[in-house]
């Protein structure tokens, strides 16, 4: 299930695609949530910009999306909106309306000696230095957060594994911010690591510096009843490489948006993700790569195992090369497993190309099923039906795990998911 | 010794026009260190019959017996088959997204013996077996036959057979689409597993070309669900040059 990055533009849909035999290709799952009875906010044909006024942009480009640091600007949720027609509003907790004023979770620092966290005032000038919000909650989320939380990493250092417990503590609907500061020619692993339950607006930025190197693994493992709505923006500077993992198997309700921007050239962006959905729950990631800058590399990759009635995942991925990225070199792709009968897998990748001039773009969407002739020939060499089902989801799901580089982690998400399987098994 | 015995086997398959019925009465008995061609025209029930051994869920056995050293072996879950002794190389070996050759077969291995391998001598039989095989050592890091080339593929099931070492072995068209030295190394490897093993074959093809090399000691013909005839190994030469015209008229 290797993915390759060569091939030009015009074959971009075809090349690597069903690259999962006994998996179809199903391209975009283009099936809203919510009722869309109004054609006039728009569809996917709809093109072109909307200015000021704030009112909700309809408009199916990337780069013509509303962004604005002022909730104001965006209008009330009706749950027809393009970025929101997959969401069920009603399970949000609020989190686009409400006052946020509950107690946000509490942030701690484990495992560095070399990264310092601080908390600094809502209106410190390193908010905002990689982020504006994209949507009403994120915006809501900016509105309402107290402080921020700073992680510091600093210059031309390692810091190593660093970990930040955020654990979520009240069911009060919250929001959060966060800066993570990846000073020029820094390394780090940094694992976000959410737990407990909580009702969360929630920004994350990262502002990767010239030079350096930063894995970033959001990992959502939270209490079964948390509802999260998470914008992790990222800007990348020249010869900057940015990677971030989004592990997300905890939650009633989880809708994560990992955004990366390129500032310079020669950086390098990678976005992983790993889902894993049980019954009823609602796990939604919507990414987006913005190429604005010359020769740079992108590579995206989501994973998610769906399993149970009405387990839901939704997968957005955004890709947009600007005029000026003359020489990118990109590709996504997402790819859902689905274990049991009921549980829905959408599935869009958003593909815009303004130059000719690039070294590759693709995209690739498949969703399968397990298929009986995986487990017959499984167990025609005598493995159980149950190994032969964690075989096959294990390793679709590795090649995510073997991405986050911590042993210890990677040995919690293969238990974490050895126990959702038992979960399924009957 | 052991014996796999089929007992006027009647196997029929759902279709969208309802049941029909595929096998019509096969009976065959094959002990260990025995070796059966089956040979018989394109849809005459072959695969049918090996994946019915093999148990798939396709088939439906409406009567009839399969026994392994009197074990009802249709009473037995696939896997239990394969764990009793029986193993299928497939006509169109399946490709298995996300587990690497190395984890399957050790995963099977110890499914079939009961027990983990002892990893060292387990790493080097694979490595072996593999040379011998003429089969690249980069497969072992490969999904489960995902990409291989068909003679690949009926390479890696002969692999297969040699490590798990079955008492009886059904061979399913492995010769098909094998280039004139992969069907000399797949044959050497198949004589390996019945030399160390006393394994008992159940040959499908639609060649005599391998019996050159895998020498038969009954050949049945089988036509429309049913063995038409069988013989000895200069059957399957009368076969070559006279086609299966006989049969399909007798039959018509
Ligand atoms: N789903 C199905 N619907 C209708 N007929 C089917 C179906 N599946 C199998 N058959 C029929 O069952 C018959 C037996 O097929 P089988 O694969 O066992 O033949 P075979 O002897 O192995 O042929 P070959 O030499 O081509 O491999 C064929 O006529 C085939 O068309
Ligand atoms: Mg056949």
């Amino acid at each position: 299930m290797s993915e390759t990055t060569t091939h030009l533009p015009e074959e971009k849909a075809r090349i690597g695609a069903p690259s999962i035999p006994g998996f179809t290709e199903e391209g975009e799952n283009l099936s809203p949530l919510n009722d869309n009875a109004s054609s006039l906010l728009g569809g996917d044909s709809t093109k072109g910009h909307s200015h000021g006024g704030g009112v909700g942009v309809v408009d199916s480009s990337r780069a013509g999306r509303l962004t604005s640091y002022n909730v104001e600007d965006f209008a009330p949720l009706t749950g027809r909106e393009e970025d929101w027609r997959f969401t069920p509003l009603k399970r949000m907790g609020a989190l686009h309306t409400a006052e946020l004023t509950g107690a946000a979770p509490k942030v701690e620092l484990l495992g560095s000696e070399v990264a310092q966290l601080s908390t600094v005032a809502a209106d410190d000038k390193l908010r905002g230095v990689a982020l504006k919000p994209e949507d009403r909650v994120s915006a809501n989320a900016w509105k309402y957060a107290a402080d921020a939380s700073v992680l510091t990493l600093p210059k031309s250092q390692d810091a190593g594994h660093v970990r930040l417990r955020i654990t979520g503590e009240s069911k009060d609907a919250a929001a959060q911010h966060i800066v993570v500061v990846a000073e020029e020619n820094s390394e780090a692993l940094l694992i976000l690591d959410h737990v407990g339950s909580a009702v969360l607006a929630q920004n994350v930025e990262f502002d990767v510096r010239e030079g350096a190197k930063l894995t970033v693994v959001s990992l959502q493992a939270w209490e079964d009843d948390a509802v999260h709505a998470s914008s992790q923006q990222a800007s990348v500077a020249k010869d900057a490489a940015f990677k971030h993992i989004a592990v997300t198997f905890g939650g009633d309700l989880v809708r994560l948006a990992p955004s990366a921007r390129f500032t310079g050239e020669r950086a390098e962006i990678e976005l992983y993700g790993l889902y894993f959905a049980d019954a009823g729950q609602h796990l939604e990631h919507r990414l987006f790569v913005d190429h604005a800058v010359p020769n740079c590399k992108s590579n995206v990759l989501y994973k998610g195992a769906l399993q149970g009635k009405d387990a839901h995942t939704v997968w957005v991925g955004d890709v947009l090369i600007r005029a000026a990225a003359v020489g990118t070199d990109s590709y996504e792709a997402n790819r859902n497993l689905v274990l049991t009968d009921g549980a829905r897998a959408d599935s869009v990748p958003n593909l815009e190309i303004e130059t000719g001039l690039i070294d590759g773009a693709g995209h690739a969407s498949t969703t399968g099923r397990f298929d009986d002739e995986h487990l017959f020939y499984l167990m025609a060499r005598g493995i159980d039906e149950k190994t032969a089902r964690r075989l096959v989801v294990r390793g679709f799901l590795n090649e995510i795990v073997q991405q986050i580089g911590d042993d210890e982690l990677q040995e919690r998400l293969t238990e974490t998911i050895e126990e959702e399987l038992a979960a399924t098994n009957n | 010794m052991s014996t796999l015995e089929i007992k006027d086997l009647h196997v029929s398959i759902e279709t969208e026009q309802g049941e029909k019925e595929i096998l019509k009465g096969v009976s065959l008995v094959i002990n260990t260190n025995e070796t059966h061609a089956i040979m018989g025209p394109n849809g005459s029930g072959k695969s049918t019959l090996a994946s019915t051994i093999a148990g798939h869920p396709r088939y439906t056995v409406t009567s009839g017996s399969i026994t392994l050293d009197g074990e009802d072996v249709l009473e037995m879950s696939v896997d239990e088959r394969a764990k009793a002794g029986l193993f299928l190389a497939m006509q169109y070996p399946v490709e298995v997204p996300g587990v690497t050759m190395t984890n399957f077969l050790r995963t099977a291995k110890t499914a079939i013996d009961g027990e983990a391998p002892k990893l060292r001598t387990w790493t080097k039989d694979v490595k072996d077996a593999m040379s011998k095989l003429k089969i690249d050592a980069d497969f072992a890091q490969r999904n489960v036959n995902e990409g291989f080339s068909g003679g690949e593929k009926k390479r890696v099931e002969i692999l297969q057979l040699e490590l798990f070492k079955p008492k009886f072995a059904v061979l399913d068209e492995t010769d098909s689409g094998l280039d004139v030295d992969a069907l000399k190394v797949v044959s050497e490897g198949v004589n390996r597993a019945q030399a160390e093993n006393e394994m008992g074959t159940l040959l499908i093809t639609h060649y005599t070309r391998i019996l050159r090399y895998i020498k038969p000691d009954y050949v049945h013909v089988f036509v429309d669900g049913r063995v038409a005839e069988q013989g000895g190994p200069e059957l399957a030469d009368r076969l070559e040059e006279e086609g299966y015209d006989r049969y399909v008229n007798a039959n018509a």
